[in-house]
């Protein structure tokens, strides 16, 4: 629950404002931005702190839209426990009734899961979006090779060609 | 119907010994058009004899009429299978317009089901998660078909070198590449082009063979006809 710990740091750059949470606290984090207002998640993105500890971030982008004002929420989870609270389903209010998720984070959260490793808990689906489902590691962090796969030229692929006729 | 075949008169060329009758009439015939510079891109650097000659010939030309109807009529009536995947694709749109006209090469019939086509144009980037649905689209086809390879980054990865992408050559036999980011429409006509001298002349196109092209249809059984494939 939001407490006095909940809220690490603030920051005020350029006339937008961030907000640098407890992961733990997500959830009702968000559900009291959008009692003030902040009701459209625009977008949520994941980040790589490497070599900074704790290392996988997740950034959620809120818009105002009747005072058309924003403002980021974000958060930070280490490698070993990568797990948040999904913004996605719908929870039970704690005196009774249902507290709406953001089906828009449903895709995005999937993605954050696909290339950086972040476990969404209560996600409706979580697996991969962008990467073939059994694929494995997590292509966005910085620790991870760029890949590629070696042209076939006919000087080093010939071997699955044959003898040229 | 029955074909005649007139023997040969004494003052026939020599030819490889033991084999008479057809295979010398063809033989003579390729020989001439070989000789009379007749052959339509193909110009031989020596003139091999005998045995050697033999198999050139068999090799290069197309020994039937019948044979050569058939790569002709197939070579002027492609029906090219509706797959943009990315940039690429908005030049494969432009070459069914106006300037680069591919309906005067008998070529607009462009089919969305590739069952009812013959030549797969892989019009972008192709990713590994896209890669497997290519090659069962290109499975779906069936013979003769051919592939064009339009593009850089589906020839061979193009400005990408990352996790994602794949260059068409690991898994799908390609006949022709054409180069660019994105090929200009003139660019993948003469491609297209290129392919229809391919399959005019030697249809056989003798390399797909051990490349493993051939029987590689995808068959549905019967008791998936429900699903709808």
């Amino acid at each position: 629950m939001i407490g006095e710990h909940t809220v690490g740091d603030t920051v005020f750059f350029r006339g937008h404002g961030t907000l640098e949470i407890d992961p733990a606290t997500i959830v009702p984090v968000l559900h009291r931005l959008r009692d003030r207002g902040y009701s459209f998640l625009a977008s949520v993105h994941g980040v790589d702190y490497y070599p900074h500890e704790p290392r996988l971030g997740v950034h959620y982008e809120l818009l105002d839209m009747g005072r058309v004002d924003r403002v980021t929420v974000k958060l930070r989870v280490p490698t070993d426990a990568p797990e948040v609270d999904s913004v996605t389903p719908d929870r039970a209010a704690p005196g009774g009734g249902v507290l709406a998720g953001w089906p828009t984070a449903n895709h995005q959260e999937r993605e954050v899961y696909d290339m950086f490793g972040v476990v969404f808990r209560d996600h409706p689906d979580l697996r991969r979006i962008l990467m073939p489902e059994d694929y494995e590691g997590h292509p966005q962090r910085r620790d991870f090779p760029i890949g590629g796969e070696p042209v076939a030229f006919t000087y080093n692929d010939t071997p699955s060609l044959g003898p040229p006729r | 119907m029955a074909v005649s075949r007139q023997p040969l008169g004494p003052a026939g060329p020599g030819g490889p010994a033991g084999e008479g009758g057809p295979l010398r009439i063809r033989e003579l015939s390729s020989r001439q058009l070989l000789r009379g510079g007749e052959i339509v891109g193909r110009t031989p650097s020596a003139h091999p004899e005998g045995a050697d000659f033999e198999r050139y010939v068999e090799e290069r030309v197309l020994t039937t009429t019948l044979d050569r109807a058939v790569a002709w009529a197939r070579s002027n009536s492609f029906f090219p299978a509706t797959f943009g995947l990315a940039c690429c694709a908005i030049e494969m749109m432009s070459i069914v317009a106006a300037r680069v006209d591919v309906a005067r090469f008998g070529f607009e019939a462009f089919r969305a089901s590739p069952r009812q086509a013959d030549l797969l144009i892989l019009s972008g980037r192709v990713s590994i998660k896209m890669a497997p649905v290519v090659r069962r689209i290109y499975d779906q086809m069936l013979e003769p078909k051919w592939a064009i390879s339009m593009g850089a980054c589906c020839s061979s990865m193009g400005v990408f070198n990352n996790y994602a992408l794949v260059p068409s050559d690991k898994f799908m036999p390609i006949d022709v590449h054409v180069p660019g980011c994105p090929p200009r429409p003139e660019a993948l006509m003469h491609g297209i082009l290129r392919l229809r001298k391919m399959v005019q002349e030697d249809p056989e196109l003798g390399w797909r063979e051990r490349y493993g092209a051939q029987g590689t249809e995808e068959i549905v059984p019967d008791e998936t006809a429900g699903r709808g494939a």
